[in-house]
Protein backbone atom coordinates (compact mmCIF):
# COMPACT_ATOMS: atom_id res chain seq x y z
CA UNK A 1 0.00 0.00 0.00
CA UNK A 2 2.81 2.24 0.89
CA UNK A 3 4.76 1.73 -2.12
CA UNK A 4 2.16 2.37 -4.36
CA UNK A 5 1.65 5.46 -2.69
CA UNK A 6 5.50 5.96 -3.29
CA UNK A 7 5.06 5.25 -6.78
CA UNK A 8 2.27 7.43 -7.09
CA UNK A 9 3.70 10.17 -5.50
CA UNK A 10 7.12 9.69 -8.04
CA UNK A 11 4.83 9.71 -10.92
CA UNK A 12 2.78 12.88 -10.17
CA UNK A 13 5.89 14.88 -9.51
CA UNK A 14 6.92 13.32 -13.19
CA UNK A 15 3.62 14.61 -14.58
CA UNK A 16 4.51 18.13 -12.90
CA UNK A 17 8.19 18.16 -13.83
CA UNK A 18 7.25 16.72 -17.46
CA UNK A 19 4.37 19.82 -17.81
CA UNK A 20 6.98 21.93 -16.27
CA UNK A 21 9.43 21.26 -18.78
CA UNK A 22 7.05 22.40 -21.44
CA UNK A 23 6.07 25.47 -20.10
CA UNK A 24 9.51 26.43 -20.52
CA UNK A 25 10.40 24.96 -23.80
CA UNK A 26 6.92 27.05 -25.12
CA UNK A 27 8.39 30.39 -23.08
CA UNK A 28 11.70 30.00 -24.87
CA UNK A 29 11.03 32.55 -27.53
CA UNK A 30 10.15 35.32 -25.15
CA UNK A 31 13.78 34.17 -23.62
CA UNK A 32 14.90 35.29 -27.24
CA UNK A 33 13.50 38.71 -27.20
CA UNK A 34 15.57 39.41 -23.87
CA UNK A 35 18.51 38.78 -24.81
CA UNK A 36 20.36 41.16 -22.14
CA UNK A 37 18.52 38.73 -19.10
CA UNK A 38 19.82 35.98 -21.40
CA UNK A 39 23.40 37.24 -21.34
CA UNK A 40 23.10 37.94 -17.78
CA UNK A 41 22.10 34.89 -16.61
CA UNK A 42 25.05 33.27 -18.95
CA UNK A 43 27.02 34.93 -17.14
CA UNK A 44 25.94 33.94 -13.84
CA UNK A 45 25.66 30.45 -14.27
CA UNK A 46 28.57 30.35 -16.89
CA UNK A 47 31.07 32.85 -16.24
CA UNK A 48 31.20 32.50 -12.34
CA UNK A 49 31.77 28.63 -12.66
CA UNK A 50 34.65 29.11 -14.55
CA UNK A 51 37.07 28.69 -11.83
CA UNK A 52 35.96 25.31 -10.71
CA UNK A 53 35.67 23.71 -14.56
CA UNK A 54 39.05 25.04 -15.15
CA UNK A 55 40.77 23.78 -11.80
CA UNK A 56 38.90 20.73 -12.08
CA UNK A 57 39.84 19.97 -16.15
CA UNK A 58 43.49 20.66 -14.86
CA UNK A 59 43.62 17.94 -12.35
CA UNK A 60 41.11 15.53 -13.79
CA UNK A 61 43.93 15.79 -16.94
CA UNK A 62 46.96 15.89 -14.56
CA UNK A 63 46.18 12.68 -12.81
CA UNK A 64 44.87 10.62 -16.27
CA UNK A 65 48.01 11.49 -17.21
CA UNK A 66 49.47 10.23 -14.26
CA UNK A 67 47.71 7.53 -14.45
CA UNK A 68 47.77 6.19 -18.15
CA UNK A 69 51.71 7.03 -18.30
CA UNK A 70 52.40 4.15 -15.62
CA UNK A 71 50.03 2.00 -17.28
CA UNK A 72 51.34 2.58 -20.80
CA UNK A 73 55.20 2.61 -20.38
CA UNK A 74 54.91 -0.62 -18.64
CA UNK A 75 53.98 -1.80 -22.92
CA UNK A 76 56.59 1.13 -24.36
CA UNK A 77 53.58 3.12 -25.73
CA UNK A 78 53.79 6.03 -23.79
CA UNK A 79 53.78 8.41 -27.17
CA UNK A 80 50.19 7.10 -26.79
CA UNK A 81 49.18 8.95 -23.93
CA UNK A 82 48.14 12.10 -25.72
CA UNK A 83 45.02 10.10 -27.28
CA UNK A 84 44.45 8.13 -23.90
CA UNK A 85 44.01 11.65 -22.20
CA UNK A 86 42.06 12.85 -25.25
CA UNK A 87 39.52 10.01 -25.28
CA UNK A 88 38.91 9.90 -21.98
CA UNK A 89 38.39 13.17 -21.54
CA UNK A 90 35.40 14.02 -24.59
CA UNK A 91 33.82 10.89 -24.59
CA UNK A 92 33.19 10.48 -20.96
CA UNK A 93 34.68 12.66 -18.11
CA UNK A 94 34.51 15.92 -19.78
CA UNK A 95 30.66 16.54 -20.15
CA UNK A 96 29.96 13.97 -16.84
CA UNK A 97 32.56 16.10 -14.88
CA UNK A 98 31.14 19.69 -15.80
CA UNK A 99 27.59 18.30 -15.37
CA UNK A 100 28.12 16.95 -12.30
CA UNK A 101 30.71 20.34 -11.53
CA UNK A 102 27.63 22.93 -13.27
CA UNK A 103 25.22 21.11 -10.67
CA UNK A 104 26.52 21.72 -7.20
CA UNK A 105 27.64 25.26 -8.65
CA UNK A 106 25.17 26.41 -10.12
CA UNK A 107 22.46 24.35 -10.05
CA UNK A 108 22.27 24.75 -6.35
CA UNK A 109 22.25 28.88 -6.82
CA UNK A 110 19.40 28.58 -9.31
CA UNK A 111 17.40 26.45 -7.15
CA UNK A 112 17.77 28.85 -4.10
CA UNK A 113 17.82 32.01 -5.96
CA UNK A 114 14.00 30.92 -7.92
CA UNK A 115 13.17 29.28 -4.43
CA UNK A 116 13.86 32.59 -2.41
CA UNK A 117 12.60 34.66 -5.33
CA UNK A 118 9.08 32.51 -4.46
CA UNK A 119 9.21 32.54 0.00
CA UNK A 120 9.79 36.10 -0.76
CA UNK A 121 6.47 36.61 -2.95
CA UNK A 122 8.51 38.00 -5.94
CA UNK A 123 7.06 35.83 -8.13
CA UNK A 124 3.70 36.05 -7.02
CA UNK A 125 4.30 40.11 -7.33
CA UNK A 126 5.53 39.71 -10.72
CA UNK A 127 2.08 37.90 -11.72
CA UNK A 128 -0.18 40.28 -10.33
CA UNK A 129 1.96 42.44 -12.49
CA UNK A 130 0.94 40.80 -15.28
CA UNK A 131 4.27 39.73 -15.87
CA UNK A 132 4.65 35.79 -16.54
CA UNK A 133 7.69 34.53 -14.02
CA UNK A 134 8.10 31.99 -16.38
CA UNK A 135 8.92 34.23 -19.11
CA UNK A 136 10.81 37.01 -17.06
CA UNK A 137 12.56 34.46 -14.34
CA UNK A 138 12.71 30.92 -15.63
CA UNK A 139 13.26 30.51 -19.59
CA UNK A 140 16.15 32.80 -19.34
CA UNK A 141 17.86 31.12 -16.93
CA UNK A 142 16.68 27.65 -18.64
CA UNK A 143 18.22 29.08 -21.97
CA UNK A 144 21.67 30.63 -20.45
CA UNK A 145 21.73 26.93 -18.81
CA UNK A 146 21.92 25.22 -21.83
CA UNK A 147 23.98 27.51 -23.80
CA UNK A 148 26.50 27.53 -21.03
CA UNK A 149 27.28 23.79 -20.34
CA UNK A 150 28.23 23.19 -24.02
CA UNK A 151 30.95 26.13 -23.70
CA UNK A 152 31.84 24.89 -19.78
CA UNK A 153 32.45 21.14 -20.90
CA UNK A 154 34.57 22.80 -23.97
CA UNK A 155 36.72 24.84 -21.74
CA UNK A 156 36.99 21.56 -18.98
CA UNK A 157 38.10 19.30 -22.12
CA UNK A 158 40.62 21.77 -23.28
CA UNK A 159 42.39 22.82 -19.77
CA UNK A 160 42.22 18.79 -19.20
CA UNK A 161 44.12 17.97 -22.26
CA UNK A 162 45.92 20.51 -23.37
CA UNK A 163 46.76 23.46 -21.24
CA UNK A 164 47.16 22.27 -17.47
CA UNK A 165 46.35 18.70 -17.53
CA UNK A 166 47.41 16.16 -19.47
CA UNK A 167 49.90 18.23 -21.35
CA UNK A 168 51.71 19.69 -18.23
CA UNK A 169 52.20 16.54 -16.75
CA UNK A 170 52.68 14.08 -19.48
CA UNK A 171 55.13 16.48 -21.81
CA UNK A 172 55.88 19.05 -19.29
CA UNK A 173 56.63 17.06 -16.53
CA UNK A 174 56.94 12.86 -17.52
CA UNK A 175 58.92 13.84 -20.76
CA UNK A 176 56.45 12.30 -23.71
CA UNK A 177 57.44 13.44 -26.68
CA UNK A 178 55.53 17.24 -27.69
CA UNK A 179 55.00 16.23 -31.17
CA UNK A 180 53.76 12.42 -30.59
CA UNK A 181 51.36 13.81 -27.99
CA UNK A 182 49.42 15.81 -30.29
CA UNK A 183 49.79 13.59 -33.11
CA UNK A 184 48.00 10.67 -31.77
CA UNK A 185 45.52 13.44 -30.69
CA UNK A 186 45.10 14.55 -34.05
CA UNK A 187 44.84 10.90 -35.56
CA UNK A 188 43.18 9.72 -33.26
CA UNK A 189 40.05 11.59 -32.61
CA UNK A 190 37.43 11.95 -34.76
CA UNK A 191 34.67 14.86 -35.60
CA UNK A 192 32.13 11.99 -34.05
CA UNK A 193 34.03 12.10 -30.70
CA UNK A 194 33.16 15.86 -30.51
CA UNK A 195 29.70 15.51 -31.87
CA UNK A 196 29.25 13.21 -28.58
CA UNK A 197 30.53 15.63 -26.62
CA UNK A 198 28.93 18.28 -27.49
CA UNK A 199 25.51 15.92 -27.33
CA UNK A 200 26.04 14.68 -24.08
CA UNK A 201 26.65 18.25 -22.92
CA UNK A 202 23.61 19.47 -24.53
CA UNK A 203 21.57 16.89 -22.72
CA UNK A 204 23.12 17.12 -19.29
CA UNK A 205 22.36 21.13 -19.57
CA UNK A 206 18.73 20.23 -20.26
CA UNK A 207 18.81 17.59 -17.44
CA UNK A 208 20.60 19.70 -14.91
CA UNK A 209 18.53 23.31 -15.73
CA UNK A 210 15.42 21.20 -15.72
CA UNK A 211 16.06 19.82 -12.42
CA UNK A 212 17.17 23.01 -10.94
CA UNK A 213 14.60 25.48 -12.38
CA UNK A 214 11.94 22.57 -11.20
CA UNK A 215 12.98 22.39 -7.55
CA UNK A 216 13.25 25.72 -7.11
CA UNK A 217 9.90 26.91 -8.89
CA UNK A 218 8.00 24.13 -6.80
CA UNK A 219 9.72 24.63 -3.43
CA UNK A 220 7.97 24.86 -0.29
CA UNK A 221 7.82 28.35 0.61
CA UNK A 222 10.05 28.39 3.62
CA UNK A 223 14.10 28.17 4.81
CA UNK A 224 12.93 24.64 4.87
CA UNK A 225 11.77 24.13 1.52
CA UNK A 226 14.90 26.39 -0.33
CA UNK A 227 17.09 23.99 1.49
CA UNK A 228 15.45 21.05 0.30
CA UNK A 229 15.11 22.57 -3.39
CA UNK A 230 18.71 23.33 -3.16
CA UNK A 231 19.68 19.78 -2.14
CA UNK A 232 17.12 17.84 -4.34
CA UNK A 233 18.79 19.82 -6.98
CA UNK A 234 22.32 18.66 -5.95
CA UNK A 235 21.53 15.03 -5.27
CA UNK A 236 18.77 14.59 -8.24
CA UNK A 237 20.59 16.24 -11.15
CA UNK A 238 24.28 14.36 -10.13
CA UNK A 239 22.30 10.75 -10.12
CA UNK A 240 20.64 11.95 -13.53
CA UNK A 241 23.94 12.97 -15.21
CA UNK A 242 25.67 9.64 -14.86
CA UNK A 243 22.15 8.00 -15.34
CA UNK A 244 22.11 9.58 -18.66
CA UNK A 245 25.77 9.49 -19.66
CA UNK A 246 24.99 5.38 -19.19
CA UNK A 247 22.29 5.29 -21.63
CA UNK A 248 23.78 8.26 -23.93
CA UNK A 249 27.09 6.37 -24.57
CA UNK A 250 24.93 2.93 -25.16
CA UNK A 251 23.15 4.41 -27.65
CA UNK A 252 26.30 5.50 -29.21
CA UNK A 253 28.91 3.34 -28.88
CA UNK A 254 30.99 1.99 -31.89
CA UNK B 1 -24.91 50.05 -7.96
CA UNK B 2 -25.37 49.81 -4.01
CA UNK B 3 -28.39 51.30 -2.44
CA UNK B 4 -26.88 54.16 -1.76
CA UNK B 5 -26.04 54.76 -4.91
CA UNK B 6 -22.57 53.80 -5.13
CA UNK B 7 -20.70 52.45 -8.28
CA UNK B 8 -19.14 48.89 -7.28
CA UNK B 9 -15.87 48.43 -8.80
CA UNK B 10 -15.48 44.94 -7.25
CA UNK B 11 -18.26 42.60 -6.71
CA UNK B 12 -17.67 39.13 -4.60
CA UNK B 13 -20.77 36.78 -4.74
CA UNK B 14 -21.14 33.30 -2.46
CA UNK B 15 -17.36 33.17 -2.75
CA UNK B 16 -16.28 29.68 -0.92
CA UNK B 17 -12.86 28.99 -0.90
CA UNK B 18 -10.73 26.14 1.22
CA UNK B 19 -7.24 24.63 1.42
CA UNK B 20 -7.52 20.99 1.61
CA UNK B 21 -9.73 20.50 4.53
CA UNK B 22 -9.77 24.13 6.35
CA UNK B 23 -12.34 25.94 4.87
CA UNK B 24 -11.27 30.16 4.56
CA UNK B 25 -14.63 31.77 3.35
CA UNK B 26 -18.52 29.91 3.55
CA UNK B 27 -20.15 31.75 0.65
CA UNK B 28 -19.38 35.23 1.50
CA UNK B 29 -20.19 38.50 -0.66
CA UNK B 30 -18.26 41.35 -0.79
CA UNK B 31 -18.96 44.95 -2.79
CA UNK B 32 -16.00 47.71 -3.16
CA UNK B 33 -17.25 50.77 -3.99
CA UNK B 34 -15.30 52.49 -6.66
CA UNK B 35 -13.05 55.61 -5.62
CA UNK B 36 -13.26 54.44 -2.14
CA UNK B 37 -10.96 53.18 0.75
CA UNK B 38 -12.28 49.64 1.70
CA UNK B 39 -11.01 47.91 4.06
CA UNK B 40 -11.19 43.92 5.59
CA UNK B 41 -10.74 44.15 8.53
CA UNK B 42 -10.69 40.22 10.80
CA UNK B 43 -8.19 37.97 12.95
CA UNK B 44 -4.97 36.60 11.65
CA UNK B 45 -5.45 33.77 10.11
CA UNK B 46 -8.85 34.57 8.57
CA UNK B 47 -7.52 34.26 5.35
CA UNK B 48 -7.55 38.29 4.32
CA UNK B 49 -4.76 37.86 1.96
CA UNK B 50 -6.02 34.51 0.63
CA UNK B 51 -9.12 37.27 -0.58
CA UNK B 52 -6.27 39.40 -2.33
CA UNK B 53 -5.42 36.72 -4.22
CA UNK B 54 -8.65 35.81 -4.89
CA UNK B 55 -9.63 38.69 -6.34
CA UNK B 56 -6.26 38.72 -8.44
CA UNK B 57 -7.02 35.54 -10.09
CA UNK B 58 -3.62 33.64 -8.80
CA UNK B 59 -5.70 31.73 -7.11
CA UNK B 60 -9.45 29.79 -7.90
CA UNK B 61 -12.42 29.55 -5.49
CA UNK B 62 -13.87 26.58 -5.36
CA UNK B 63 -17.57 28.28 -5.40
CA UNK B 64 -18.54 31.97 -6.37
CA UNK B 65 -17.46 34.60 -8.21
CA UNK B 66 -15.59 37.75 -8.19
CA UNK B 67 -16.56 40.59 -10.67
CA UNK B 68 -13.40 43.54 -11.18
CA UNK B 69 -15.10 46.18 -12.96
CA UNK B 70 -17.72 43.50 -14.57
CA UNK B 71 -15.61 41.07 -15.67
CA UNK B 72 -15.59 37.79 -13.95
CA UNK B 73 -11.94 37.06 -12.89
CA UNK B 74 -11.77 33.30 -12.86
CA UNK B 75 -13.79 32.98 -16.20
CA UNK B 76 -10.89 34.88 -18.04
CA UNK B 77 -8.10 33.16 -20.03
CA UNK B 78 -4.19 33.71 -19.18
CA UNK B 79 -3.68 36.30 -21.65
CA UNK B 80 -7.19 38.37 -20.36
CA UNK B 81 -6.23 38.12 -17.19
CA UNK B 82 -2.90 39.28 -17.21
CA UNK B 83 -4.72 42.26 -18.91
CA UNK B 84 -7.32 42.85 -16.33
CA UNK B 85 -4.31 42.45 -13.78
CA UNK B 86 -2.45 45.99 -15.68
CA UNK B 87 -5.36 47.43 -14.56
CA UNK B 88 -4.80 46.27 -10.84
CA UNK B 89 -1.83 47.02 -8.49
CA UNK B 90 -1.08 45.04 -5.08
CA UNK B 91 1.13 45.72 -2.39
CA UNK B 92 2.37 43.00 -0.80
CA UNK B 93 3.32 42.85 2.98
CA UNK B 94 7.16 42.81 2.35
CA UNK B 95 6.91 44.79 -0.64
CA UNK B 96 7.76 41.88 -2.89
CA UNK B 97 10.66 44.22 -4.24
CA UNK B 98 12.78 41.89 -7.14
CA UNK B 99 16.08 42.25 -5.09
CA UNK B 100 18.90 42.03 -8.55
CA UNK B 101 17.05 45.28 -9.13
CA UNK B 102 17.51 49.08 -7.46
CA UNK B 103 14.29 51.00 -6.28
CA UNK B 104 14.34 52.77 -9.58
CA UNK B 105 14.96 49.63 -11.78
CA UNK B 106 11.83 48.26 -9.65
CA UNK B 107 9.28 50.98 -9.87
CA UNK B 108 10.48 50.93 -14.29
CA UNK B 109 9.88 47.40 -13.75
CA UNK B 110 5.91 47.09 -15.14
CA UNK B 111 6.65 50.25 -17.35
CA UNK B 112 9.12 48.36 -18.89
CA UNK B 113 7.40 45.39 -19.32
CA UNK B 114 4.08 46.38 -20.66
CA UNK B 115 4.25 50.34 -21.87
CA UNK B 116 6.64 50.24 -24.55
CA UNK B 117 7.52 53.78 -23.57
CA UNK B 118 11.14 55.37 -24.53
CA UNK B 119 13.53 55.57 -21.58
CA UNK B 120 13.28 59.13 -21.14
CA UNK B 121 9.78 59.26 -20.16
CA UNK B 122 9.94 56.04 -18.11
CA UNK B 123 12.79 57.76 -16.09
CA UNK B 124 10.15 60.70 -15.53
CA UNK B 125 7.66 58.85 -14.68
CA UNK B 126 9.21 56.69 -12.15
CA UNK B 127 11.03 59.46 -10.69
CA UNK B 128 7.38 60.93 -10.66
CA UNK B 129 6.38 58.26 -8.59
CA UNK B 130 9.01 57.96 -6.58
CA UNK B 131 9.08 61.62 -5.21
CA UNK B 132 5.20 60.95 -4.61
CA UNK B 133 6.30 58.23 -1.93
CA UNK B 134 9.65 60.63 -0.67
CA UNK B 135 12.03 58.50 -2.03
CA UNK B 136 12.92 60.05 -5.17
CA UNK B 137 16.74 60.27 -3.26
CA UNK B 138 16.50 56.55 -2.90
CA UNK B 139 16.20 55.50 -6.06
CA UNK B 140 19.85 53.85 -7.15
CA UNK B 141 19.56 51.82 -3.47
CA UNK B 142 19.16 48.77 -3.45
CA UNK B 143 15.83 46.88 -1.47
CA UNK B 144 18.45 45.30 0.71
CA UNK B 145 19.81 48.96 1.83
CA UNK B 146 16.62 50.13 3.27
CA UNK B 147 13.89 49.87 5.88
CA UNK B 148 11.03 47.97 5.68
CA UNK B 149 8.95 50.50 5.98
CA UNK B 150 10.65 52.23 2.76
CA UNK B 151 10.34 48.93 0.83
CA UNK B 152 6.64 48.94 0.95
CA UNK B 153 6.48 52.52 -0.15
CA UNK B 154 8.67 51.65 -3.39
CA UNK B 155 6.60 48.64 -3.83
CA UNK B 156 3.80 51.23 -3.67
CA UNK B 157 5.12 53.70 -5.96
CA UNK B 158 6.18 50.37 -8.23
CA UNK B 159 2.38 49.65 -7.62
CA UNK B 160 0.71 52.54 -9.02
CA UNK B 161 3.75 52.97 -11.60
CA UNK B 162 0.84 52.03 -14.41
CA UNK B 163 -2.06 53.84 -13.34
CA UNK B 164 -4.16 51.15 -11.84
CA UNK B 165 -7.92 51.51 -11.32
CA UNK B 166 -7.20 49.59 -7.97
CA UNK B 167 -5.17 48.89 -5.26
CA UNK B 168 -5.41 46.25 -2.95
CA UNK B 169 -3.11 46.50 0.28
CA UNK B 170 -1.85 43.09 1.70
CA UNK B 171 -1.31 44.59 5.99
CA UNK B 172 0.58 47.43 4.98
CA UNK B 173 0.86 49.00 8.70
CA UNK B 174 2.39 45.26 10.39
CA UNK B 175 5.24 45.90 12.29
CA UNK B 176 6.11 49.60 11.12
CA UNK B 177 7.49 52.03 13.68
CA UNK B 178 4.51 54.84 14.32
CA UNK B 179 6.07 57.56 11.71
CA UNK B 180 6.62 55.62 8.65
CA UNK B 181 3.16 53.79 9.98
CA UNK B 182 1.73 57.58 10.04
CA UNK B 183 3.47 58.08 6.75
CA UNK B 184 1.68 54.98 5.04
CA UNK B 185 -1.36 55.81 6.07
CA UNK B 186 -1.29 59.37 4.54
CA UNK B 187 0.18 58.01 1.55
CA UNK B 188 -2.64 54.98 0.89
CA UNK B 189 -5.53 58.21 1.35
CA UNK B 190 -3.47 60.75 -0.47
CA UNK B 191 -2.58 58.52 -3.39
CA UNK B 192 -6.87 57.07 -3.71
CA UNK B 193 -7.81 60.82 -3.74
CA UNK B 194 -4.92 62.16 -6.35
CA UNK B 195 -4.82 59.50 -8.69
CA UNK B 196 -8.81 58.33 -8.55
CA UNK B 197 -8.10 54.76 -7.12
CA UNK B 198 -10.10 52.15 -5.58
CA UNK B 199 -8.12 50.87 -2.73
CA UNK B 200 -9.21 47.80 -0.47
CA UNK B 201 -7.28 47.52 2.19
CA UNK B 202 -6.91 44.11 4.14
CA UNK B 203 -5.18 44.87 7.96
CA UNK B 204 -5.83 44.16 11.53
CA UNK B 205 -4.70 47.62 12.86
CA UNK B 206 -8.24 47.99 13.84
CA UNK B 207 -7.22 52.31 15.06
CA UNK B 208 -5.43 53.02 11.83
CA UNK B 209 -8.15 51.33 9.56
CA UNK B 210 -11.29 52.73 10.83
CA UNK B 211 -9.31 56.47 10.72
CA UNK B 212 -8.40 56.36 7.02
CA UNK B 213 -11.22 54.27 5.29
CA UNK B 214 -14.48 54.86 4.08
CA UNK B 215 -16.25 51.55 4.46
CA UNK B 216 -15.27 48.03 6.47
CA UNK B 217 -15.68 44.65 6.50
CA UNK B 218 -15.10 42.59 9.37
CA UNK B 219 -14.41 38.74 8.39
CA UNK B 220 -14.14 36.02 10.75
CA UNK B 221 -14.52 32.22 10.38
CA UNK B 222 -15.61 32.62 6.71
CA UNK B 223 -18.05 34.77 7.06
CA UNK B 224 -18.55 38.70 6.99
CA UNK B 225 -19.15 39.47 10.98
CA UNK B 226 -19.89 43.10 10.09
CA UNK B 227 -20.05 45.84 7.84
CA UNK B 228 -20.55 49.67 7.46
CA UNK B 229 -18.67 52.86 7.52
CA UNK B 230 -16.25 53.22 10.75
CA UNK B 231 -18.85 54.91 12.79
CA UNK B 232 -21.20 52.40 12.61
CA UNK B 233 -18.14 49.55 12.92
CA UNK B 234 -16.88 51.26 16.60
CA UNK B 235 -20.73 51.26 17.29
CA UNK B 236 -20.81 47.69 16.96
CA UNK B 237 -22.57 45.40 19.30
CA UNK B 238 -21.61 41.73 18.09
CA UNK B 239 -19.49 40.39 20.34
CA UNK B 240 -17.24 39.14 18.43
CA UNK B 241 -16.60 42.33 16.46
CA UNK B 242 -16.31 44.10 19.95
CA UNK B 243 -13.53 41.27 21.23
CA UNK B 244 -11.56 41.92 18.16
CA UNK B 245 -11.82 46.36 17.93
CA UNK B 246 -11.35 46.44 21.73
CA UNK B 247 -8.43 43.69 21.47
CA UNK B 248 -9.88 40.98 24.73
CA UNK B 249 -7.63 37.86 25.16
CA UNK B 250 -10.82 35.76 25.88
CA UNK B 251 -13.98 35.79 24.25
CA UNK B 252 -15.90 34.11 21.22
CA UNK B 253 -12.41 33.60 19.42
CA UNK B 254 -10.97 31.97 21.95
CA UNK B 255 -7.68 32.15 23.57
CA UNK B 256 -7.02 28.09 23.33
CA UNK B 257 -6.60 26.42 20.58
CA UNK B 258 -8.89 23.57 19.34
CA UNK B 259 -8.64 20.24 21.22
CA UNK B 260 -10.39 17.05 21.62
CA UNK B 261 -8.47 15.82 24.92
CA UNK B 262 -8.61 17.73 28.13
CA UNK B 263 -6.08 19.45 29.76
CA UNK B 264 -5.66 17.16 32.82
CA UNK B 265 -5.94 14.06 30.86
CA UNK B 266 -3.12 15.59 28.65
CA UNK B 267 -0.70 15.90 31.66
CA UNK B 268 -1.03 12.83 33.33
CA UNK B 269 -0.92 11.10 29.94
CA UNK B 270 3.14 10.72 30.31
CA UNK B 271 2.46 9.26 34.10
CA UNK B 272 -0.89 7.37 33.22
Amino acid sequence: MNLVKILGEFLRSLGEATLFLFTMVRALPAALLRPRLVVQQIYMVGMLSLIIITISGSFIGAVLALQGYRTLVQFGASSSLGALVAFSVMRELGPVMTGLLYAGRAGSSLAAEVGLMKATDQLSGMEMMAVDPIKRVIAPRFLAGIIAMPLLTAIFSLMAIGVAGGYLIGVVVLGVDDGSYWSQIHTGLHPHDVVETLIKSLVFGVAVNWIALYQGYHAAPTSEGVSRATTSTVVLSSLTVLALDFVLTAFMFR
Amino acid sequence: MTSDGQEILVRVRGLRFAFGPRLIYDGIDIDIPRGKVTAIMGPSGTGKTTLLRLIGGQWRPQAGSIEFDGVDVHQQSRRQLFELRKRMGMLFQNGALLTDLTVFENVAFPLREHSGLPDSMIRDIVLMKLEAVGLRGAAQLYPEQISGGMARRVALARAVALEPAMVMYDEPFTGQDPISMGVLMRLVRTLNEALGLTSILVSHDVQEVLSISDYVYVVAGGKVLERGTPEAIRDSQSPMVRQFLDGKPDGPVPFNYKTERDYATDLLGGAA
